[in-house]
C-alpha cells in the first residue's frame, strides 16, 4: 500500500456508446460514459453496481472488444505491457487477437457458452491455447495446461468430460482455469459467481484469489454482491448509469461511504442477529438510453437539491485513493 | 388442524440409466416438515440437495415416490392437484421465463380472475386486479398493455407475485424468487413477503440458497442437504448457532458485506453430487470436518436438540427423546 504501485491499466475520459438506427431514428444508449480508470499491478479491482448500469459494457471496452453497434466515442484506453503503454484501441485486429489470453483473459458470467458442447474440456482447452502458442514446444505447453488444472484442485477426468456433465461451479472453475493459462497479466471475471450457491461461490472466489496470488496479476472484477467486495477487492469503484460515482479502497468504501447510492447498496444488505427493515434502493435505474439532466442519480436520491438536477458534479477527493462525485459531499468540504 | 400444509415422509427417487445399469438416486429422501399459517418458512440448500424437487412435489408437477402431503389436513390425491384448489399458488426463480415475451402481462391476470371465476364483468376483473397489484406496489394502469421486456427483472418479479395473489391463495410457493434480482432490488421482493405474511395472513413457502434474506424474512427454516433434512427449527436458532456441520458450512459462506471479516479458512468443495446422492450413511460424511466411523456406515435420524431437529450423529448424546417434542406445535 505504501510504495507507489505500477499501473497496468488506464483509461482516460472513456465513452462508449451504443448507437442504434431504427427505422430513421438514432438511439444512444451511453453504456460508458467518461470513465477514468487507473488500475494498478497486483491488486483486485471490484466494480459495483446494479443490471443495467452498463458494467459488461465497460469490460468489454477494457478487453478491447468493441464491435457495433458498441462504438467508442471518446477517449483511450492504456495497456502497460512490459512497461511501455500501448494505445489499445489503435492495434490492429491480428494485435488485438494476440493480446487476448496473453495479457488480458475474461472470465464470463454464463461458462456454459464457453465450452464447445459437442466437444471433451480437453479440446477446448487445446483450441484455445493452441491458436496462441506455436512453434515446436506447442504440445508441450498444452500438457503443462492440462496439468494446471490438476494443480488447482479439480479432478482429473474433468478433461475427459463434456459441459453438460459437469455442474455450475465446476464448470465456472474449469473456465477460471483456461483463463489463466496463458499467465496474463489482467483477468476480468463478469458476475463469475453470480448463479452459484454460496459454498461454491466462495470455493470459485477462493481459487480465483489463490491464482491472483500466484500469478501476482490484476483481477478486475464485477459482481452486484457487495458481500462478495467486502471479502475480495482490495479497491472498488461504484458505477452508476455508465459512470464511476465513487472509487475507494475497500475498507473505505465500508467504513465510510460518501455517495447515497453507496450507502443503498451497503445498507440494502440483510446482516446475520439483525432484523430490522432493510430497505432496497427506491425506484429503478435510469434508462441509458434516456439519462436524467444532472447528476445521473438524482430521481432516487433522498438528499436531492436543485443544483443536482442541473449538473453532474465533478470529483471531490476525500481521502487518499477514496474519491466521490457528489454534491453533497462538495458543499460540506466548501464550506 | 393448525398445520396449513403437512409434509410427511415425502420421498421422490429418479432413475438414470437403462435396464441393465441403472442408477437409482433418491432426490428427496423422507422428508418431514409443516407449515403453519401466517408464517415463512424457508428451505435452504444448495443446488442439487432437491429443493425445487420438494416445490415440485407439493404443486403436484410430479408424482411423489412415496410419503404423503396434506393440504388443511387433506392428503393430495393424483385427481386433486393444490392448485385447482386456488390455495397455493407459485412464484418461479426466472421472472423473465415466466412471462411468454408475446403476450401482454395483463393477459396473465385476466386469465387467472376467468380460471377461477372471479369477477362477472370486465370493470369488475379490472379492479380485482388493480387491487392485487397495489398490494405489490403497482397499479394496473401500469402494466395495461405492454409486454414483459418493458418491464424490469424486480418489476416483472412483484407482477409475478401480483398474479400469483389473484386467487386469494393461502399458500405461495416460492422458489429462488429472489437469485435473478439484483442485489440491490432484493430487499423489495424479501419485505413484500413480509408485508404479506402480516397484513393478509398468507404463509409462504421461501426456497433458496441465500442465508441472508432467509434470516431476514423467515420464522422458520430447514436445511436440506442431498435430499434431506439435516437441520430445522426457527431461525435464529438454526442460523445463529448452527449445530450440523453443513449448515455451519453454509452459514460460513455467505460473504459478509464488511472487509473486516473475511474469509480465512478454505472449503473443499463436492466433487460430483451423485456420488454424495449415493454414499452410504451420512451423506455429508465425505466433506464433513467432524468425521466419525459411525458416519460412513449408518444414516443418521432426525434427533431433537433444544428446540431444533438435526440429523447428526455428534449430537446424539445430547438429544431429547422425540415424544417431547411431539407434543410441540
Amino acid at each position: 500500500m505504501t510504495a507507489k504501485k505500477a499501473t497496468v491499466l488506464q483509461t482516460e475520459n472513456l465513452q462508449a456508446f451504443y448507437v442504434l438506427e431504427m427505422q430513421g431514428t438514432q438511439k444512444v444508449v451511453k453504456a460508458v460514459n467518461d470513465v477514468n480508470l487507473q488500475i494498478y499491478e497486483n491488486e483486485i479491482y471490484g466494480i459495483a453496481g446494479e443490471s443495467g448500469c452498463g458494467k459488461t459494457t465497460l469490460l468489454k471496452t477494457l478487453f478491447n472488444d468493441i464491435v457495433p453497434p458498441l462504438r467508442l466515442m471518446h477517449g483511450k484506453i492504456r495497456y502497460c505491457i512490459d512497461s511501455a503503454e500501448v494505445d489499445v484501441t489503435s492495434l490492429s485486429a491480428e494485435e488485438k487477437r494476440k493480446l487476448r489470453m496473453e495479457f488480458i483473459s475474461y472470465i464470463p458470467q454464463g461458462s456454459m457458452s464457453v465450452f464447445n458442447p459437442v466437444q471433451r474440456i480437453r479440446g477446448t482447452f487445446r483450441d484455445f491455447i493452441g491458436s496462441h502458442v506455436s512453434g515446436k514446444n506447442r504440445a508441450e505447453i498444452i500438457e503443462s495446461t492440462y496439468q494446471r488444472v490438476v494443480e488447482l484442485g479439480l479432478p482429473q477426468n474433468v478433461l475427459d468430460m463434456y459441459p453438460h456433465q459437469l455442474s455450475g461451479g465446476m464448470r465456472q472453475r474449469v473456465t477460471i482455469a483456461l483463463a489463466s493459462s496463458l499467465n496474463p497479466r489482467i483477468m476480468i471475471g463478469d458476475e463469475p459467481t453470480t448463479a452459484l450457491d454460496v459454498v461454491v461461490q466462495r470455493g470459485v472466489i477462493q481459487m480465483l484469489t489463490e491464482i491472483q496470488k500466484s500469478l501476482k496479476n490484476t483481477i478486475i472484477l464485477v459482481t452486484h454482491d457487495m458481500g462478495v467486495h467486502a471479502n475480495v477487492s482490495d479497491r472498488i469503484g461504484i458505477m452508476y448509469a455508465g459512470k464511476i460515482v465513487e472509487e475507494g479502497t475497500t475498507e473505505q468504501i465500508f467504513a465510510e461511504p460518501a455517495h447515497p447510492y453507496t450507502r443503498f447498496l451497503i445498507n440494502s444488505l440483510p446482516k446475520f442477529g439483525d432484523k430490522s427493515m432493510r430497505e432496497s434502493v427506491p425506484g429503478s435505474p435510469p434508462s441509458l438510453s434516456n439519462l436524467p439532466q444532472g447528476c445521473p442519480f438524482h430521481p432516487r436520491c433522498p438528499h436531492v437539491k436543485d443544483i443536482c438536477r442541473q449538473q453532474m458534479p465533478d470529483f471531490t477527493q476525500l481521502d487518499h485513493d477514496h474519491k466521490v462525485a457528489c454534491w453533497l459531499v462538495g458543499e460540506q468540504q466548501h464550506g | 388442524m393448525a398445520n396449513l400444509l403437512e409434509v410427511i415422509e415425502l420421498t421422490k427417487r429418479y432413475s438414470q440409466g437403462n435396464v441393465f445399469d441403472k442408477t437409482v438416486f433418491t432426490a428427496v429422501d423422507q422428508i418431514n416438515f409443516h407449515i403453519k399459517p401466517a408464517e415463512v418458512f424457508t428451505l435452504a440448500g444448495e443446488s442439487g440437495c432437491g429443493k425445487t424437487t420438494t416445490a415440485k412435489l407439493i404443486l403436484g408437477f410430479e408424482e411423489p415416490t412415496s410419503g404423503e402431503i396434506r393440504h388443511n389436513g387433506i392428503a393430495q390425491t393424483r385427481d386433486e392437484k393444490p392448485w385447482i384448489t386456488k390455495g397455493v399458488q407459485a412464484i418461479f426463480q426466472d421472472p423473465f421465463s415466466t412471462f411468454n415475451p408475446l403476450r401482454r402481462v395483463e393477459a396473465y391476470f385476466h386469465e387467472t380472475v376467468q380460471n377461477f371465476h372471479l369477477a362477472r364483468s370486465k370493470q369488475e376483473a379490472v379492479d380485482w386486479i388493480d387491487r392485487k397489484l397495489r398490494l405489490v406496489g403497482l397499479t394496473y394502469p401500469e402494466i395495461a398493455g405492454k409486454y414483459p421486456n418493458e418491464f424490469s427483472g424486480g418489476q416483472l418479479q412483484r407482477i409475478s407475485i401480483a398474479r400469483a395473489l389473484v386467487t386469494d391463495p393461502k399458500l405461495i410457493i416460492a422458489d429462488e424468487p429472489v437469485s435473478m434480482v439484483d442485489a440491490s432490488l432484493r430487499m423489495s421482493i424479501v419485505n413484500l413477503f413480509k408485508k404479506l405474511r402480516d397484513e393478509l395472513g398468507v404463509s409462504i413457502l421461501y426456497i433458496t440458497h441465500d442465508l441472508a434474506t432467509a434470516y431476514y424474512v423467515s420464522d422458520r427454516i430447514a436445511i436440506m442437504f442431498r435430499g434431506r433434512i439435516v437441520e430445522m427449527g426457527s431461525v435464529d436458532q438454526v442460523l445463529m448457532k448452527p449445530r450440523h456441520p453443513y449448515s455451519k458450512l453454509l452459514r460460513d459462506s455467505i460473504p459478509q458485506a464488511d472487509p473486516k471479516q473475511r474469509w480465512t479458512t478454505s472449503v473443499t468443495l463436492a466433487e460430483l453430487e451423485q456420488q454424495e446422492y449415493l454414499r452410504q450413511g451420512c451423506r455429508f460424511a465425505g466433506r464433513c470436518p467432524d468425521v466419525m466411523d459411525i458416519c460412513k456406515s449408518v444414516v443418521p435420524v432426525d434427533i431433537h436438540v433444544e428446540d431444533v431437529r438435526i440429523q447428526c450423529h455428534k449430537y446424539a448424546d445430547s438429544a431429547v427423546p422425540s415424544s417431547l417434542e411431539e407434543s410441540q406445535p
